[in-house]
C-alpha cells in the first residue's frame, strides 16, 4: 500500500501569558494527531510544549504579558516539528541541568524539572538566539515506525 | 478547571478535572491549602478527570505532601491517576513520593 505523504506547516502567535496554554495545547495536539502520532505521543508533545511556553513566560519574558509566543507546527514524513519563537530574553533550557529527584521529600526542588521533562518528552531539542530573530527553540517528536 | 474539596471523617477529598498547567495550578494549590490551613492533613487528590498535568501541578502536589507529612500528621493520596499524567510522573522520579490507588473508597480508607 502507498502512502502519501502529507506536508503541513502552521504558525499561530498566542499571547504570553499562562492563559494562552490550553490553547496552545489544542494546536499542538490536533497538529500531533495530524502527524499520525500515537496517543502517548500527542500527549508526550503537548506536556514538552506546554512546559516550553511556562518557561518561555517565565523566564524568557519574566512574567505575562509582556510578548507574544510564535509557535509553528510542521508535518512531514517522520513527523512533528514544533518551534516555539519569542522576542524575551535569551533562555537556553540546555543549560539548566538535571533537576536531583533522588532525595528525600523535604530536600526535593522545582528547578529544573520541567526542562527536564521537556526534554524526556521529545526525540531532539535543539535551542537558537539571536538578537534579530530572539529564542528559537526546535522540539520534534518522531512516529513511531 | 474546576476543584470541589470534601470533608470526611477520616480524610478530605479533594476533585479537580481538565487541565492542570501554570494557569491552574494556583487553584488546586488555593484548594489544598486551605484544608492543611484548618489544620487537616489527610488528603486524598482524585484524579479521574484530570487529563493533563504539568510540572507546575507536580510542584503544587509536592508542596501540600512535604506540609502534610510534616510531623508525620498526615499524607497526600492520589487516586485514578491517568497513564499518560503517570509516565511523565515516573519518569521525572517524582512517583515515589506518593501513594496512588486505583480505587476511591480504599484509598480513603487507607486512613
Amino acid at each position: 500500500m502507498l502512502i502519501g505523504v502529507v506536508y503541513r506547516m502552521e504558525t499561530v502567535s498566542f499571547p504570553g501569558r499562562f492563559e494562552s496554554l490550553p490553547r496552545v495545547g489544542a494546536f499542538i495536539s490536533q497538529a500531533a494527531k495530524s502527524a499520525g502520532l500515537s496517543d502517548k505521543a500527542v500527549y508526550a508533545v503537548q506536556l514538552a510544549v506546554d512546559e516550553a511556553c511556562s518557561n518561555i513566560i517565565d523566564h524568557a519574558y519574566g512574567g505575562e504579558d509582556r510578548g507574544v509566543m510564535l509557535c509553528s507546527v510542521i508535518v512531514d514524513a517522520k513527523g512533528l516539528t514544533v518551534i516555539l519563537r519569542d522576542r524575551g530574553m535569551p533562555f537556553n533550557p540546555q543549560e539548566i541541568p538535571d533537576p536531583q529527584v533522588d532525595v528525600p521529600l523535604e530536600k526535593l526542588k522545582p528547578r529544573g524539572v520541567g526542562v527536564f521533562l521537556m526534554r524526556k518528552m521529545v526525540d531532539e531539542v535543539r535551542y537558537e538566539y539571536s538578537p534579530e530573530g530572539g529564542n528559537v527553540l526546535t522540539l520534534i517528536k518522531r512516529r513511531e515506525s | 478547571m474546576e476543584v470541589t474539596s470534601t470533608e470526611y471523617k477520616r480524610c478530605d477529598v479533594v476533585k479537580a478535572a481538565g487541565r492542570v498547567d501554570s494557569s491552574t495550578a494556583p487553584r488546586l494549590e488555593e484548594a489544598l491549602n486551605s484544608i492543611v490551613e484548618a489544620g487537616r492533613y489527610k488528603i486524598v487528590f482524585d484524579m479521574s478527570d484530570i487529563n493533563f498535568m504539568s510540572s507546575k501541578g507536580w510542584w503544587v502536589l509536592i508542596d501540600a505532601q512535604k506540609k502534610c507529612k510534616r510531623y508525620k500528621r498526615g499524607e497526600v493520596i492520589l487516586v485514578n491517576v491517568q497513564d499518560n499524567i503517570r509516565e511523565s510522573l515516573d519518569l521525572v522520579g517524582m512517583g515515589s513520593y506518593f501513594k496512588i490507588f486505583n480505587d476511591l473508597t480504599a484509598a480513603v480508607g487507607s486512613f
